[in-house]
This record gives structure tokens, C-alpha cells and sequence, in this order.
């Protein structure tokens, strides 16, 4: 049968809300904290030099 | 010993299409679980001990990243022990609020997660540190997952300690990120762990065997009975006092090592010959609590000794 249009269709609860929130703020975190670290980690390999390489 | 026929027993593999189909109530501190937070303190621990006493210098930013790495590198190796483990960690009391067979996490993300992880720690460790640290991170991973887990552990009661090689890793690791080589010292910090785990394991088994034995888990206890067992405690025991002290024999550290070494190995050798002796519940969650005790006096006194050397050369530089 055919889903009519109108149906909500799969409808969270409050703990399942909850969770979800939880695990996109993780990954949020996850992901700021990788580029945080790659850049940081990207400026102590290249050194004071980073700013003044030949183009 | 094969126990492939026992293994029949085991319960029925956790799969996808249990999972529930409707939207997934794991959250984040379900995923930290899958990474087994309480083993990965002791892999970063002994990571960071093997890291600080290697000769040469690692800038503290590269340091921390190479101990993120190999702490998400454990916690991928944990995360696919539980995918894999499931369906024995449904029927142990000790692991069966895990997050795969709890129903909060499904089997497939669990994988996917662990992979994923595991993938991400080598590539950035290689990337940022070197490829030695790298590639011993790698095969750590793979010898615990596909090695241990998914062979040794329902196969042979040598299963922890062949296994137990996948845990003394992190200190060479360590090692390698500082040095990129593998030096004698960071051999021996290995092989404290790797003799270390045996009794360590033994003695909680010895606590758990009716459920390794429902679960159809080929430990030591449920295959060659409790006395034999604790025959081998003492065995290890006697294996590794000497070799916990051998860093110091080496002249590779202090004399607070030294002393710390011969003590914790004299006491993990008392409470072994006691647990044979007069066996009970009681003696052997004794040896199971200082063998933890005595593997993290070890090197807290190795970080010591180096803190205070540097202190030392510091000030009469």
C-alpha cells in the first residue's frame, strides 16, 4: 500500500531526541577538535619558517 | 587444546537484523564505551612511560598526538573485540551491559565504528610521527583483533597468553614515536607486560570460570581445572619478578626501580604461592588487585626516575 503523503513517518521520542543530540555534539567535538589539532600539529612541523616559505 | 567443539555452546553471533529498526538510543557515552576506556588509561600510561624515557627529544604537541593515537588506536582494537565478542559478552555477567549486547549499539556500527578508528589512528600517526610507530600501532591492532580475539580466544587457555603480547605493545610504541627504532629498553618494558599478564588474567578467571565455562571460553581454569591454574600463576610469577626487575639489572633505571621491582615481584610471587596454597575467592582477588598495583608502581617509578633526572640535570647544567 502505498504511503500517504501526510504521514509523519518515523516520529523520535524525547530519549531518543536526547541521544541523538548527544552524539552529534560528540562528533562535533570530534571533528573541531581534528582540524584544532592537524593545524597546530601542521605549524610545529613546519616551524618558525611557516610564515615566510619561498612561493 | 582445541575447545572448537564446546564452542558449539556458544551463544548465537549477534547480527545486523537483530539490531532494532527503529532509531538508535546509543549515545555518545556508549561509543566511549565500545573503546574501553579503563584499558586504554593503561595503554596511554604505558605509551607515555615508553615515550618520556626514550633518548631524544619529542615536541610536546607531537607527543600528544602520538599518545591520541595510540589511545584511539586501543579503543578501535576494543571496539572491534566487542563487535567480534558479542555474543560471549551477552552470557557474562561482567559484560553483558556492553553496548553491542545491551542493544544499544548494533553490530555493524560497532564495526564500522572500530574500523574506522582504527584506520584513522595509523594514517595520522604515520602522517605526524613515523611510520615505524605506525606500523607497530597496525599490527597491535590486527594481532588483538584477528589474532586474539577472533582466533586464540575461543581456540587454546593459551589464548591470553600469546594475546597478552597485543597489550605489552604500547610502551614500544611509545618508544618508536620518540626514537623511530625499537631499543633493548623498550624490549624489555614489553616483556614486563607481556610476562605480567598472565597471572593477572589467571587470577581474575579463577573468579569467573562457571561463566567462561557457559560462555564456552577456553580459559585456563575451565580446560586444565583451578589447581593447574594457579600452578601457572606462580610459574609466571616466578618468570616475572626477575624480568620486572630487569630494566634495572640492565642498568637501564634507578635503584628505586631496582627496589620497587625486587618488592612487588617478592609479593607477587607470596600471593601466588598463598593462592596455591590456600586457595579461595578472597586470595585470588587479592593477586588480581596488586598485580594491577604492581605493573602501575613499575613504571610510575620509571616516569619518576626521569622526571627527577631531568630535574637533577637541569639544575648542575
Amino acid at each position: 500500500m502505498a504511503e500517504k503523503p501526510n504521514e509523519p513517518g518515523v516520529v523520535l521520542t524525547d530519549e531518543q531526541k536526547r541521544q541523538r543530540r548527544s552524539r552529534s555534539i560528540a562528533l562535533a567535538l570530534v571533528l573541531g577538535g581534528l582540524v584544532l589539532l592537524i593545524y597546530v600539529v601542521t605549524v610545529v612541523k613546519l616551524g618558525p619558517g611557516v610564515l615566510s616559505r619561498p612561493l | 587444546m582445541s575447545l572448537l567443539s564446546e564452542g558449539a555452546g556458544l551463544a548465537r553471533p549477534l547480527r545486523d537484523e537483530d539490531a532494532r529498526a527503529e532509531p538508535s538510543l546509543a549515545g555518545a557515552g556508549d561509543y566511549l564505551a565500545l573503546m574501553k576506556p579503563r584499558v586504554m588509561s593503561l595503554v596511554v600510561f604505558t605509551a607515555l612511560t615508553g615515550m618520556l624515557i626514550a633518548p631524544g627529544h619529542l615536541h610536546p604537541v607531537l607527543g600528544f598526538t602520538a599518545l591520541l593515537c595510540i589511545a584511539v588506536g586501543a579503543g578501535a582494537a576494543g571496539a572491534l573485540n566487542m563487535w567480534y565478542d558479542a555474543d560471549i559478552d551477552a552470557v557474562m555477567s561482567r559484560t553483558v551491559t556492553r553496548p553491542v549486547p545491551s542493544g544499544r549499539v548494533a553490530p555493524g556500527e560497532a564495526l564500522a565504528f572500530g574500523m574506522t578508528l582504527a584506520v584513522g589512528s595509523v594514517v595520522m600517526l604515520g602522517l605526524m610521527i613515523n611510520v615505524l610507530a605506525a606500523g607497530l600501532l597496525a599490527f597491535t591492532i590486527v594481532f588483538y583483533v584477528a589474532v586474539y580475539t577472533m582466533w586464540l580466544k575461543r581456540w587454546t587457555p593459551q589464548n591470553i597468553v600469546i594475546g597478552g603480547a597485543a597489550g605489552a605493545f604500547p610502551p614500544m610504541i611509545g618508544w618508536a614515536a620518540t626514537t623511530n627504532a625499537i631499543g633493548i629498553e623498550s624490549v624489555l618494558l614489553f616483556l614486563i607486560i607481556f610476562f605480567w599478564t598472565p597471572p593477572h588474567f589467571w587470577a581474575l578467571s579463577l573468579l569467573r570460570t562457571e561463566e567462561y565455562a557457559r560462555a564456552g571460553v577456553p580459559m585456563l581454569p575451565v580446560v586444565a581445572g583451578p589447581e593447574e591454574t594457579r600452578r601457572q600463576i606462580l610459574i609466571y610469577s616466578l618468570v616475572l619478578a626477575p624480568v620486572g626487575a630487569s630494566p634495572w639489572l640492565f642498568g637501564y633505571a634507578g635503584l628505586a626501580f631496582g627496589l620497587s621491582a625486587i618488592v612487588g615481584g617478592a609479593l607477587m610471587i607470596a600471593l601466588s604461592w598463598q593462592l596455591l596454597r590456600t586457595p579461595s575467592d578472597h586470595a585470588a582477588r587479592r593477586l588480581f588487585g596488586f598485580s594491577i598495583l604492581y605493573l602501575f608502581a613499575l613504571f610510575a617509578v620509571l616516569l619518576a626516575e626521569w622526571g627527577l633526572g631531568g630535574l637533577f640535570a637541569r639544575a648542575f647544567a
